[in-house]
């Protein structure tokens, strides 16, 4: 039987002392061989870093795999779960230390984001495609016209960076599925 | 027609509840039905009006990792995670009560083994947080959060304090209804649910931009427990029992899958 589904509302700005978690931001230990940083900072409509937003990181390992590990909340430091969770700092920046993930089943290679914040009042979704060498390009990014460059990390002397834009000018593109 | 009011408390210099009701009322005259989730673009809820998306979302299908959640296990989870009212000394003040349902994904299926988190207010209303600075006593025996795991029929259960209402800032004299903040996996990425749990009848819910986002009458119910008289245990705790439906099977057929021969 099909049921309606529960509607969301926003993570509320009390979220800090419940969520985040020892190691959130750690797919694997800073410093890791291969390890990448991935960051950037959640901004508003009239372009101020939002410093009470959270934003989480599910992907594959390097090779493309997705894993069913737990050990998410609890690191061991060695065990790869492809998942991880970073509130923004007062800045409006957040990072993850972790590995690039693989494409799958011969689709690119994406981080997906979900993203939450106090005046937020559903979660949004996203991916953060890996840098695209010329010429690659996949149907999502086709359809999302000049908008696409908001779906790429950008490479930088850190390592990858993905800024989110919840509005305005260069709003990231946020994604919807069928059922949503 | 909702007539358009406008004002401000000469104390606070805050909108007054007239004003931000008035806004809700005429959102709620136009609505015309089929909205199942919240409208992020609601202005009674100021916070919400720099941080929606204002570009239609882009419909994709999930592709790959999408299609797979984050794999939590006992390792993650301790099961007295479950327990609010005993993570400290002492017990909590406030009603003792049980909080339990089922995740079930859009076809009624159990999703089972599955991260729930919750956190929540205390008793008087206060949460445990350095930014709420509402006047209300910190209990130090609460806390406020809990994780569990869902088990093979998608259960999950928690102890814990009824939380009460809290003011805020979107207004003058504003305060929240009653409830518990819960996030929730689903076996999609794309299922992922941060939402609250509401008490039933609570009056405050009329006069909350939060609760109203959700335009849809039922929807909006759907956020609400039930009291579950058979959950109550003797001279111990109530007991509130709600479900929590995730978005969609992992594939609905597009149209296009099945109107090839027309």
């Amino acid at each position: 039987m099909t049921r309606a589904p529960s509607p969301g509302q926003t993570v509320g700005p009390f979220f800090h002392f419940a969520l985040p978690y020892h190691g959130d931001r750690a797919l694997v230990a800073p410093g890791t061989p291969g390890a990448v940083l991935l960051h950037g900072v959640v901004y508003d409509g009239a372009g101020a870093p939002v410093p009470d937003a959270l934003v989480e990181v599910w992907q594959a390992d390097p090779d493309g795999a997705v894993v069913q590990r737990p050990g998410s909340l609890r690191r061991d430091g060695f065990t790869f779960t492809g998942f991880g969770r970073c509130a923004t700092d007062p800045a409006g920046r957040y990072s993850f230390s972790t590995l690039p993930p693989g494409g799958v089943d011969g689709g690119l290679p994406f981080f997906a984001i979900a993203v939450l914040a106090r005046g937020l009042l559903h979660r949004l979704l996203t991916r953060a495609y890996l840098p695209l060498p010329p010429g690659v390009t996949d149907p999502v990014l086709t359809s999302a016209g000049d908008r696409a460059a908001t779906l790429v990390c950008i490479a930088d002397d850190e390592g990858l960076r993905f800024d989110i834009r919840l509005q305005g000018d260069r709003e990231t593109v946020f994604l919807t599925t069928p059922g949503d | 027609m909702a007539e358009h009011v406008t004002g401000t408390d000469p104390q606070t210099a805050l909108e007054t509840q007239r004003v931000i009701s008035g806004e809700m009322s005429a959102i709620a005259e136009r609505y015309a039905g089929g909205e199942l989730q919240p409208r992020r673009d609601y202005p009674p809820y100021r916070s919400s009006m720099l941080r929606h998306p204002t570009k239609a979302l882009q419909q994709v299908d999930p592709e790959g990792v999408e299609l797979w959640s984050p794999c939590f296990g006992e390792r993650d989870v301790a099961p007295l995670e479950a327990d609010l009212t005993i993570q400290r000394a002492g017990e909590p003040i406030g009603e003792r009560m049980t909080v339990t349902g089922r995740v079930l994904d859009g076809d009624g299926r159990p999703v089972r083994r599955q991260l729930v988190e919750v956190w929540q207010a205390n008793a008087g209303g206060r949460y445990i947080h350095q930014r709420d600075q509402h006047p209300a006593p910190l209990d130090p025996h609460f806390t406020g959060t809990g994780r569990c795991l869902t088990d093979d029929d998608g259960r999950y259960e928690f102890t814990t304090i009824k939380p009460g209402p809290y003011p805020w800032r979107n207004h003058h004299n504003a305060w929240r209804p009653a409830h518990i903040h819960f996030s929730v996996f689903g076996t999609d990425f794309t299922q992922r649910l941060v939402t609250q749990m509401y008490f039933p009848g609570d009056p405050l819910f009329a006069l909350d931009p939060i609760y109203q986002s959700i335009l849809d009458p039922a929807a909006r119910e759907r956020l609400v427990a039930s009291y579950d008289h058979d959950l109550t245990r003797h001279e111990w705790a109530t007991g509130y029992r709600w479900d929590i439906v995730l978005t969609g099977p992992r594939r609905i057929p597009l149209t296009s899958d099945t109107e090839e021969t027309s």
